[in-house]
């Protein structure tokens, strides 16, 4: 078999966290009843005039800005005409030749190695409504809710070459839109979801291979799963002599199978024109350098800041400074602690595995910055040893009671009186003259078993290095 | 013939139009005398005349980002030839 490379491109959709929609002051909020957030604009009525929500702008700079992005002086709206019952207006407002934001690019990291994907364009458009089929009079039913909410869409130049790097530019670019606050980036919610733009060409032939799109991918899973189908599909049809054609693919990802929609006799001939109701967007330097003045401190930024400032490993800085709720959940709580090493090892140790099991973000844990940064402060101080700590911690994060109310409440406190670890000590090595034999005798191992014991007797609170160095002193007298 | 019978074709289709022999016929020759005489407009010299977005000289027509009440579920659906669970029903969609 020959040896093949994979070219991938991605259109990656956001819908943008505003109120209203993008040409009405109907909501965007999510879940209501069917039908219950519409008007005559949004529902595509004859005669209705659609103004623009001037929010989806400057959330499109924003993006465009943080994806360095040129930003256009000059850009207009057109109309992407296609006919399906989602769409009540049969053509979809979007931008064709003049977007919002052109050329711009994020760097990824796959496995330490940092690779910059191209941005070719950002652009504003509405989202569609939903359909749902009707089991049981086998018909279709249209809910116009989420019709006009207001997107962005990302497209990315064909700079990826796996599904592995696929994922990295799609967590980078969920991080950044995160960090913006322009889209909550709930992909279960369909807030942010992908087509996967995909050829594969044998290694060394310079044309690129015919392309297929596989549509509306809205989980990592999804997207890893469907890109791999894909990968495997292509090849396959090349090596068997066949040819790839150029269509539009759906995947289910419970079967883990991709298959066709349309196919290249019916391609799609979207007719753009420039939207007559719409005015052009003319945008001023002192526009865009006041949004840019405004943007938050971008991860990657962060990540490099938390690398010098707090002396943490980039391997830490990149996992705490990915989602912007758990950096700004370290910031506060080590700003109260000031021991930075410390709360990175529990935010991504046992807190994260905490709220792993519990399927919950940080920000929605009982357990509070100021409760970790107490924790941590008891350790810091001796009060008690790490090895409580970490089921305080569990009843913390089970209860959300404060650290040192648990820690008094259970007499958790650690034992540092040397005079009464020294008489447990002693009662410990007379108690096991094997032990001590063996340690003599250069089993290290022995040391182990007697400290366990120790450990045991004071049910866990003897500070460890007291216990260590009284019981050297003892056996080597 | 600016317009070719393929062309009416698939202009037919995209608009959702069945169209006999003689309307294709037809249409076919409708259709390239006014492509013909919109060509016209190539003939002039437009040397130095920017593009045109919009015909009328506005820019940045805005809204604030401010929620209004929607209109009442029945006033949307009443235009609805057909409806159920709050919904406008079509026939079956073939995904």
């Amino acid at each position: 078999m020959k040896e093949y490379e994979v070219i991938i491109g991605l259109e990656v959709h956001a819908e943008l966290s505003t109120n209203t929609k993008i040409y009405c002051n109907c909501s965007t909020s999510f879940g209501a009843d069917p039908n219950t957030h519409c008007c005559p604009i949004c529902t595509g009525m004859p005669g209705t005039l659609p103004v623009l929500n001037e929010k989806v702008v400057e959330y499109a700079v924003k993006a465009g800005l943080a994806t360095n992005c040129e930003i256009s002086r000059f850009s207009k709206q057109d109309r992407k005409n296609y006919f399906y019952p989602d769409l009540p207006k049969a053509f979809q407002t979007s931008q064709y030749d003049l977007p919002l934001c052109l050329g711009g690019h994020i760097d990824i990291n796959v496995d330490g190695n940092k690779k910059s994907i191209g941005i070719t364009r950002i652009h504003i458009e509405e989202d569609a409504g939903k359909l749902i089929h009707d089991a049981y009079t086998g018909d279709t039913l249209v809910d116009m809710n989420r019709c006009a909410v207001p997107l962005i869409e990302i497209v990315s130049e064909p700079d990826i070459r796996s599904a592995d790097e696929a994922i990295a530019y799609m967590q980078t670019l969920k991080s950044i839109l995160e960090y913006l606050e322009v889209c909550d980036c709930k992909m279960q919610e369909g807030s942010l979801r992908c087509d996967v733009n995909l050829s594969v060409r044998p290694v060394g032939q310079k044309e690129f291979g015919t392309r297929t799109e596989t549509k509306n991918l809205n989980s990592f899973k999804a997207i890893h799963n469907s890109i791999e189908f894909e990968i495997k599909r292509q090849i396959e049809v090349l090596e068997n002599g066949g040819k790839i054609y150029q269509e539009t693919r759906r995947f289910d990802d419970a079967k883990g199978v991709g298959y066709a929609m349309r196919t290249k006799e019916d391609a799609q001939d979207y007719r753009y024109f420039p939207e007559p109701d719409l005015a052009p967007i003319i945008l001023s330097d002192e526009y865009i350098n006041d949004i840019k003045n405004s943007l938050p401190e971008m991860p990657h930024i962060k990540k490099e800041r938390y690398i010098k400032e707090f002396g943490l490993p980039e391997y830490d800085a990149e996992i705490l400074t990915a989602s912007k709720k758990t950096a700004y959940f370290f910031e506060k709580a080590n700003a109260i602690c000031n021991n930075p090493k410390a709360v990175s090892n529990w935010i991504m140790g046992d807190f994260a595995r905490m709220l792993n099991e519990k399927e919950i973000e940080i920000d929605e844990s009982e357990v509070t910055e100021e409760n970790l940064a107490c924790l941590i402060t008891l350790i810091d101080k001796g009060t008690i040893s790490s090895k409580i700590a970490k089921q305080v911690f569990e009843d913390m994060f089970e209860t959300g009671e404060n650290a040192k109310e648990i820690v008094e409440k259970k007499g958790l406190v650690q034992m540092s009186d040397e005079g009464a670890i020294k008489e447990i000590v002693q009662r410990i090595v007379d108690a096991n003259p094997q032990s001590v034999a063996d340690y003599k005798a250069g089993k290290d191992r022995a040391i182990g078993f007697m400290v366990g014991q120790i450990m045991k007797e004071t049910k866990g609170k003897a500070n460890p290095q007291i216990v260590n160095k009284l019981l050297l002193e003892i056996i080597n007298k | 013939m600016s317009v070719s019978k393929e062309d009416v074709k698939h202009i037919a289709k995209l608009s959702k139009l069945n169209l006999t022999e003689e309307e294709l016929e037809k249409y076919t020759t409708d259709l390239s005398n006014i492509v013909d005489f919109a060509n016209e407009l190539s003939n002039i010299n437009v040397e130095g005349v920017k593009p045109t977005a919009h015909i009328l000289d506005i820019r940045n027509v805005f809204r604030k980002d401010e929620v209004q009440p929607s209109y009442d579920r029945e006033e949307i659906l009443k235009n609805a030839p057909s409806k159920d669970a709050g919904c406008v029903s079509v026939p079956k969609v073939v995904e």
